[in-house]
């Protein structure tokens, strides 16, 4: 058993907030400059252009990417070695989201309720997945995630039948239904199988995954492959406005599925793909 | 591209005609933010025959709901948030006088024959370019609903805001236009 006091998840969680807010990650940037060099457009070089600057601007002056500073989208692996005190750890993570995003000067974009939509002011509660894994660490990734590329995610039940033509179907569709609306380039995750919730949480995830790191199985490897030629294959492109480069990465994550069910779901992720990592 | 058009505001009718789906343009001027809640008031307001509490007659919005300004700062980061969501009251605002609406994503049908019919323009800003485009707006300042924090009716100067003219007075639309261009249709 390793004790991990509260107080230090809080103020991890806040630094983790601000910094995730600033600096966009190393293999995003070097997808933007990939990008750059294959686009032809020149309405989409600019744009290209325009993003690379602005997160360089963000990195360098310390100010937020995006003004959608996100929901906290928190992922929580939790060492069964590992034994919390001095509070919980869901009101220490989410004391972390009020502090980083107060003393960050981050966007509250919260409402308390989604019908009677007041905003709660500090940006909290956090979404908080969180699983049990070997060790007596906490890993902690902090993911902002902006509405306006989540707004056009979406889950289907398909049918077995509908195979991975549908599946394919499905993608593409959505990316090309939600043109300029999610600030691409995208990174579109995909989680098939598992349970409804459960290919929603993997499509989740695979957003998360590192630009350029294909999938471990290799049918789930060649699938992704393919899904961002079609993607690509359907000029959107940067900022919507027509190119060849409508996603950066293409991620599937999968898991066996029931019998009856084919569940897939679809996050679509803007360029300003934030994610800090921070073990305990 | 084609080189940059500059632009002044507030916009006469003649002003937005002239404008072309897939034109540069560099802003200047005064605009005002509004989102979600702010157009939703705005819109009761003029459902109700009422005031407005700023005169929008010739002026453009200004899609953002943006960051808490830094100390020094003007203004946070404060890129275009989806222009979609105000489409339920856009055609509203159009018909009352206003001339541009600035945001990032798709309009629908409605909002396209409004701006044919009573001349105005949507001017689309590079998603995400959110701290680029902070450094273009010189003074902010909140004019109406202060209650509503970030989506508060700000007044802001802008000194050539880098746009590309999405939606024409004329039913030009370039997101249409520019995917056309590079749409590759799959084979089966």
């Amino acid at each position: 058993m390793r004790d991990i006091h509260v107080s230090s998840i809080t103020e991890a969680v806040a630094q983790a907030c601000m910094s995730a807010n600033y600096v966009l990650p190393q293999d995003v940037v070097h997808a933007l400059e990939n990008g750059l060099a294959k686009e032809e457009s020149a309405i989409g070089k600019d744009i290209f252009c325009q993003l690379i600057e602005n997160a360089k601007i963000a990195r360098e002056e310390s100010v937020p990417i995006c003004q959608d500073t996100g929901f906290t989208v928190i992922f929580a692996k939790i060492g069964q070695d590992a034994h919390i005190v001095g509070g919980n750890l869901v009101d220490a993570i989410n004391e972390g989201v009020r502090k980083g995003y107060k003393e960050g000067y981050l966007r509250k974009s919260i409402v308390a309720h989604p019908l009677e939509r007041v905003n709660t002011g500090d940006n909290t509660p956090a979404v908080i997945h969180s699983e049990i894994v070997p060790g007596d660490e906490l890993r902690l990734i902090i993911a902002p995630k902006g509405g306006g590329s989540e707004n056009m995610s979406g889950v289907k039940m398909l049918k077995p039948s509908d195979g991975v033509e549908g599946v394919k179907k499905f993608v593409v569709e959505l990316v090309k239904t939600a043109g300029s609306n999610p600030c691409p380039p995208i990174i579109v995750g995909v989680g098939i199988g598992g349970t409804m919730e459960m290919a929603a949480i993997m499509a989740k995830k695979a957003v998360l995954r590192e630009i350029g790191r294909p999938s471990d199985k290799p049918y789930d490897a060649a699938l992704e492959e393919e899904l961002l030629r079609l993607v690509n294959d359907t000029g959107v492109g940067p900022a919507g406005l027509g190119g060849r480069i409508t996603a950066l990465a293409v991620n599937v994550e999968s898991y066996p599925a029931h019998i009856a069910s084919l569940p897939v779901a679809v996050n679509i992720q803007c360029h300003a793909a934030r994610h800090k990592e921070i073990v305990l | 591209m084609s080189e940059p058009i500059r632009l002044t505001t507030p916009f006469s009718e003649q002003d937005v005609r002239k404008l072309k789906a897939g034109d540069t343009v560099l802003l200047s001027g005064v605009i005002y933010t509004g989102r979600d809640a702010a157009h939703k008031r705005l819109y009761e307001l003029l459902q109700a025959g009422k005031e407005l509490p700023v005169d929008l007659k010739g002026q453009v919005i200004y899609y953002v709901g943006p960051t808490p300004a830094k100390p020094g700062q003007v203004i946070g980061s404060a890129g275009p948030t989806t222009s979609g969501r105000m489409d339920a009251y856009a055609p509203t605002l159009i018909a009352y006088g206003l001339r541009g609406m600035i945001g990032k994503g798709l309009r629908n049908q409605a909002v396209i024959d409004a701006m044919k019919e009573h001349g105005a323009v949507y001017l689309g800003a590079t998603g995400g370019a959110a701290a680029l485009l902070a450094k273009r707006i010189t003074a902010c300042e909140v004019v109406a609903y202060e209650d509503l924090g970030t989506e508060a009716i700000r007044r802001l100067v802008v000194v050539d805001f880098p746009l590309i003219v999405v939606n024409d007075s004329h039913g030009g639309d370039f997101y249409r236009e520019g995917v056309k261009l590079y749409e590759r249709v799959s084979p089966g």
